[in-house]
């Protein structure tokens, strides 16, 4: 019975969890090393238990009649609303979510290896492996979530720890400033995703992954025939969760959070903002691919423009930034870009659904080299102690490890074969071709732009100037190479997985091919990038400060992210804090409040007037009485008179 | 003597016994003593109505005690409990619990405020328990009046102004409420018999309709000036603002849910034709001040303030679900009365603390707090997230039954105020982390706070206790949801039909 083999993996939450506890309730009191170490050792056992669950379901337990199954190893209801309307907490066995175990246990575990390195008497370094085993367990709770809801809670906890990382440093305005504003933007998108459960759920009546799943279910049909503006009803409900995936993935015109985000401890930024939660969104579409695919292709066509557009946009401004860990940061909202576009021009199965598993394939691959980029980045900001990219040149003198695991992520990013990028961005492509070719050609370009702007950054930073350092940049220490070395050689392999024979959108495995006639010419320009990068970085000289005061406008409109922050600010600032708070404030003082205070003045005056009658004085009580008595009187002659 | 009438009763001899004392210290302690018994009866009660259901007891109320009280008028003293007065009552012991403790540091006339403090939490237990409306509203009152001593003595700021300004309003309310009640007496027998203030037998006729629709409104309004019901809510930033910790604690935590307890299950449940036709203009009002509330609270510079307009804002989805015709929405606004009692009462909690340390309440004038007071600092921290919603805490589970229970309705005009409810949630997040990152974050602005100490062992009482039990409901919300709506499922049987 394969459920019972894969209920171990109940575990995995388990042990992050009491980790989390254990080093967030007492942490102050231990060594930094054993903190450090209790964190290491729970997201190991769940690395163990990941590649045994993977090893099994792929290879032996998984496949059930030529179909990759779904399967609930465990299932709890923890809040129940209706009869069917229950959020529950389980484990969803299937192959994206166990190709997902893989890719977060796999970085995580190599960035806490590299954060005993990189965090070295750090203060609150505890309180840092605490955040890592708390983001570590809800990332897991979200890639096993058996229910939307379940998932719903994960991704907020994801958010949150993703705040406190980036936060870490609280004793800097920016790092707080940061950290507010990703929380705040995901959390808006989040609404999106709230309102779009709460519609799905209300026609479907479950919130259930398998029920919603089910090919020969009601879900779809539940909904069939209803519209709002013209748009079918569960056309917007996907769209609204999409949304929420839009937010946590920084697509377009939600991305502004990620930049920022840097400001977090650089491991943090490989885990969480490049490998693992800023894919959730891309991994949110793909686990409702078979309602996308097969009940809204209108909430798909937004899933691909999304991502096209986002893609290129990232991928301009990635060009002139300087600071290298933003560089990495648009490079990461570009490449997801990729994923969205191949969500979004996919079909439902066979070969058709070839986008679908590029999608998935180059979620798998960048995750590897984007993590070690950040990782390498993090051991160029370890040695010369700063970000800026013109603080740095010649380091691959210093740095040798560093260089060659960089220059190995750089080439896999660029799409160069046979490094891990190349695989997936080739069946992105081939993707994209079938459906669109204007999509096509977009990616083709911005595939050539990646290769520039990534070398840009590599040949800046290892070759141009010879620098001298104040003090001598030196190689990273053990911890962190040994996680570099192991990232640079997933990052050269893994390419080589025929990922189509195992993560389909139907389950059902087929057979791909190389696409020479895509291949070709996306090489092509990769190489094209990378010479034209290699010619105006490799060594010092003046061509880059040339070309950008050929073009000054579009330079600047490049280097200030097109002025999208600047739109934010306005509107939280004018429009919403000057505009709708304060005014608010103001008229509940004024208004609401001052008009209470209004009635009781009214009241004290009223009060005031009439207190006068009661004056002790028993002439006026007589003159008062004998006046009501004489009214009566004539009131009562009035009356009988009648 | 029968056992709900005990959670009157120790109060009551809690009073009686620190009246005998003058030394502060021993004050604080039997206090603290009796408000100890008290949760820890309210702990055994609950195993003895878990006990009672689990025998198969299925009557509407348990340890029922029913005494006539003045005949000619039919008033009773009559008790009860269900699952869902059962978890108010649970609330009322762990807030006034916490709410001792919080007041360990108030020196001027211990003695008085400590009696003050237990006879409001009296009047709110007695209410909780009682079945007949007369007994309820007095014990309305009671909660109500301590109010105005506990503002106007033991305040802070224009306290005179505020405790007046309080109370009248709330007795302007109260005058609505007795009509109301009075209301639904008079029409508690339609068919004849004798007339009743229990609202189990009026729940079990129907009121007539043009009666609804005269005493829906004001029963409502009155109790939903309690709750903050739009634009009759300024009485609570004022009155918070003046107030000390403790009252602030149990003034937001405990009175303001009399409100949404009434306003649910008097008004509504007892008049449902009236709600349902009303429902409209009641639902804008609640919208209004969800968001209103939240909108307000970005503005504030002032810690209490902040936290009175997001009560505004929080009691409007209670106020919102009760509108709903909907179990699974009350069974939300029910969950949501506990968890706001709890978040807010740890939020006064932590702000009264570190008022007594740094002396200001204005935002703009700390910065860096984290640093100096760790403990009280991430307790603020858990505090702010619990409020906006995060999984793990218990608003999460109210707030989410509440949509849930909401989007039920598939009507236009319930949706569109169901999303704008909805939304108020991001603006809830901008709010708590703006201040939390201006007061906690950052560098230390005024270097004076530098020495500052962080929370006594009785501040960590009061923090811990609040911090584990709103933790626990959002962890493990599943027997306290279910209680709750087992609770309703009479009332609500009875009204949908």
């Amino acid at each position: 019975m394969p459920t019972e083999l894969f209920s171990t993996t109940v575990w995995i939450p388990i042990a992050l969890l009491l980790a989390f506890a254990v080093v967030g309730l007492f942490g102050h009191k231990m060594k930094p090393v054993v903190a450090g170490g209790i964190s290491t050792a729970a997201i190991l056992l769940a690395m163990v238990i990941s590649y045994s669950t993977a090893y099994f379901y792929f290879f032996s337990d998984g496949l059930v009649e030529g179909k990759y199954v779904m399967l609930v190893p465990f299932l709890h209801e923890w809040l129940r609303f209706t009869d069917t309307l229950s959020i529950d907490m389980g484990i969803l066995l299937d192959p994206i979510s166990v190709m997902m175990m893989v890719v977060v246990t796999t970085v995580s575990s190599m960035v806490h290896i590299y954060s005993f390195g990189y965090m070295k008497g750090e203060k609150g370094f505890q309180r840092y492996f605490a955040f890592l085993s708390l983001f570590s367990f809800a990332m897991m709770g979200l890639v096993l979530a058996v229910n939307l809801f379940q998932m719903y809670i994960f991704w907020e906890l994801v958010g949150v720890s993703s705040f406190l990382l980036i936060g870490f440093y609280y004793q800097k305005p920016a790092a707080v400033a940061a950290s507010k504003k990703a929380f705040i933007v995901t959390r808006f998108a989040d609404l999106g995703f709230l309102l779009g459960i709460l519609l799905l759920s209300y026609f479907t009546r479950t919130f259930d992954f398998p029920t919603l799943m089910d090919p020969g279910g009601t879900a779809i049909s539940s909904m069939a025939g209803l519209s709002f503006m013209g748009v079918s009803t569960l056309t917007w409900a996907l769209v609204l969760i999409f949304m929420g995936g839009a937010g946590k993935s920084a697509m377009f015109p939600l991305h502004i959070w990620l930049p920022d985000a840097m400001e977090g401890p650089t491991p943090v930024s490989a885990l969480i903002h490049a490998a693992t939660m800023v894919v959730a969104g891309v991994y949110l579409v793909a686990r409702l691919f078979g309602l996308y695919a097969m009940g809204a292709p209108g909430a798909l066509e937004v899933v691909a423009f999304i991502g096209a557009f986002t893609s290129l946009f990232a991928a301009v401004i990635a060009v002139t930034q300087t600071d290298i860990k933003r560089i990495l940061a648009f490079s990461t909202m570009s490449q997801i870009g990729y994923m969205m576009l191949a969500l979004g021009v996919s079909g439902y199965g066979g070969e058709e659904g070839l986008g679908f598993t590029a999608s998935m394939f180059h979620l798998f691959t960048h995750a590897m080299f984007k993590a070690l980029l950040f990782l390498g980045a993090g051991a160029i900001i370890h040695a010369v102690h700063s970000n800026n990219m013109g603080d740095m040149g010649g380091l691959r003198k210093y740095l040798p490890v560093t260089h060659i695991m960089f220059l190995i992520a750089a080439l896999a990013i660029s799409g160069i074969p046979p490094f891990a990028g190349f695989f997936s961005k080739d069946e992105i492509l081939a993707a994209a071709w079938a459906n669109n070719q204007l999509y096509f050609w977009t990616e083709w370009f911005v595939a050539g732009l990646t290769a520039f702007y990534m070398f840009r950054l590599y040949f800046s930073v290892f070759w141009g100037a010879n620098r001298t350092y104040e003090h001598q940049p030196h190689e990273a220490p053990a911890s962190m190479l040994f996680a570099l070395v192991f990232l640079g050689l997933a990052s050269a392999v893994v390419g080589f997985i025929p990922f189509s024979a195992f993560v389909t959108a139907d389950g059902v495995p087929f057979q791909t091919h190389m696409h020479l006639n895509i291949a070709i010419p996306s090489v092509a320009i990769g190489i094209v990038g990378i010479a034209i990068a290699a010619w105006m970085y490799m060594r010092p000289g003046t061509v880059a400060d040339r070309l950008a005061t050929a073009m000054p406008g579009l330079y600047k409109l490049s280097l200030k992210k097109f002025y999208i922050d600047e739109l934010y600010l306005w509107v939280t600032h004018t429009i919403i804090f000057k505009g709708i708070s304060a005014p608010i404030a103001w008229f509940d003082r004024h208004v609401v409040d001052g008009s209470m205070n209004g009635i009781a003045w009214v009241t004290a005056q009223v009060a005031e007037k009439t207190k006068k009658m009661q004056s002790g004085q028993l002439q006026h009580y007589g003159y008062a009485m004998v006046l009501g008595a004489v009214a009566f009187v004539l009131l009562l002659l009035y009356w009988g008179a009648r | 003597m029968d056992r709900l009438s005990l959670l009157v009763l120790v109060p009551v001899i809690t009073m009686v016994v620190i009246a005998l004392f003058k030394e502060p210290k021993k004050v604080r302690i039997i206090a603290a003593v009796g408000m100890a018994v008290q949760l820890i009866q309210i702990l055994f009660l609950l195993v003895a109505f878990f006990a009672e259901r689990g025998a198969g007891n299925t009557s509407e109320m348990l340890f029922v005690t029913d005494v006539v009280w003045y005949k000619s008028l039919n008033i009773h003293y009559a008790v009860g409990i269900d699952g869902v007065s059962l978890s108010l009552i649970l609330l009322t012991g762990v807030v006034i619990f916490t709410g001792v403790f919080a007041s360990w540091e108030i020196e001027d006339r211990t003695q008085e405020f400590f009696i003050t403090l237990i006879l409001l939490a009296t009047g709110v237990f007695g209410f909780f328990i009682s079945l007949d409306l007369f007994t309820m509203f007095m014990f309305y009152e009671l909660a109500v009046i301590p109010m105005y001593l506990l503002i106007g003595i033991w305040g802070s700021g224009p306290k005179e102004y505020s405790a007046m300004k309080l109370t009248l309003m709330l007795m302007g309310a109260s005058a609505l409420l007795l009509v109301g009640i009075l209301g639904i007496y008079f029409n508690s027998a339609p068919g004849g018999g004798p007339l009743t203030f229990n609202f189990i037998e009026i729940s079990k006729i129907t009121i007539p309709a043009a009666a609804q629709y005269f005493f829906f409104p004001l029963t409502f309004v009155g109790f939903g000036v309690l709750a903050a019901l739009y634009p009759f809510h300024t009485w609570s930033p004022d009155g918070h603002a003046s107030a000390p910790t403790a009252v602030s604690m149990l003034h937001a935590g405990v009175l303001m849910k009399l409100g949404g307890y009434g306003a649910l299950r008097i008004a509504v449940m007892l008049m449902p034709e009236a709600a349902q036709g009303m429902a409209w203009f009641f639902i804008i009002l609640a919208t209004i001040g969800s968001l209103y509330g939240a909108l307000g609270a970005i503005a504030q510079k002032d810690l209490k303030y902040i936290n009175a307009y997001s009560s505004v804002s929080h009691l409007g989805f209670i106020l919102f679900a009760s509108l709903m015709f909907n179990q699974v929405a009350y069974e939300g606004a029910v969950l949501q009365m506990i968890s706001h009692g709890l978040i807010t009462a740890l939020f006064f909690a932590l702000i009264g603390m570190i008022y007594a340390r740094t002396h200001t309440r204005n935002i703009n004038e700390m910065g860096g707090i984290m640093k100096v007071m760790p403990v009280l600092g991430v307790a603020y921290m858990i505090a702010g997230f619990a409020s906006l919603g995060l999984p793990g805490f218990s608003a999460f589970v109210a707030e989410m039954t509440i949509f849930v229970g909401a989007f039920q309705n598939n009507d236009m005009f319930v949706r569109v105020a169901t999303i704008l409810v909805v939304s108020s949630i991001v603006v809830t997040a901008v709010y708590i982390l703006r201040a939390a990152g201006i007061m906690l974050y950052g560098q230390i602005k005024n270097k004076e706070f530098e020495l500052l100490p962080d929370a006594r062992w009785y501040d960590k009482v009061a923090v811990f206790i609040l911090v584990g039990v709103i933790t626990g409901m959002g962890m493990f919300p599943g027997w306290l949801a279910e209680m709750i709506f087992a609770g309703l499922t009479p009332m609500f049987e009875r009204m949908a039909n």
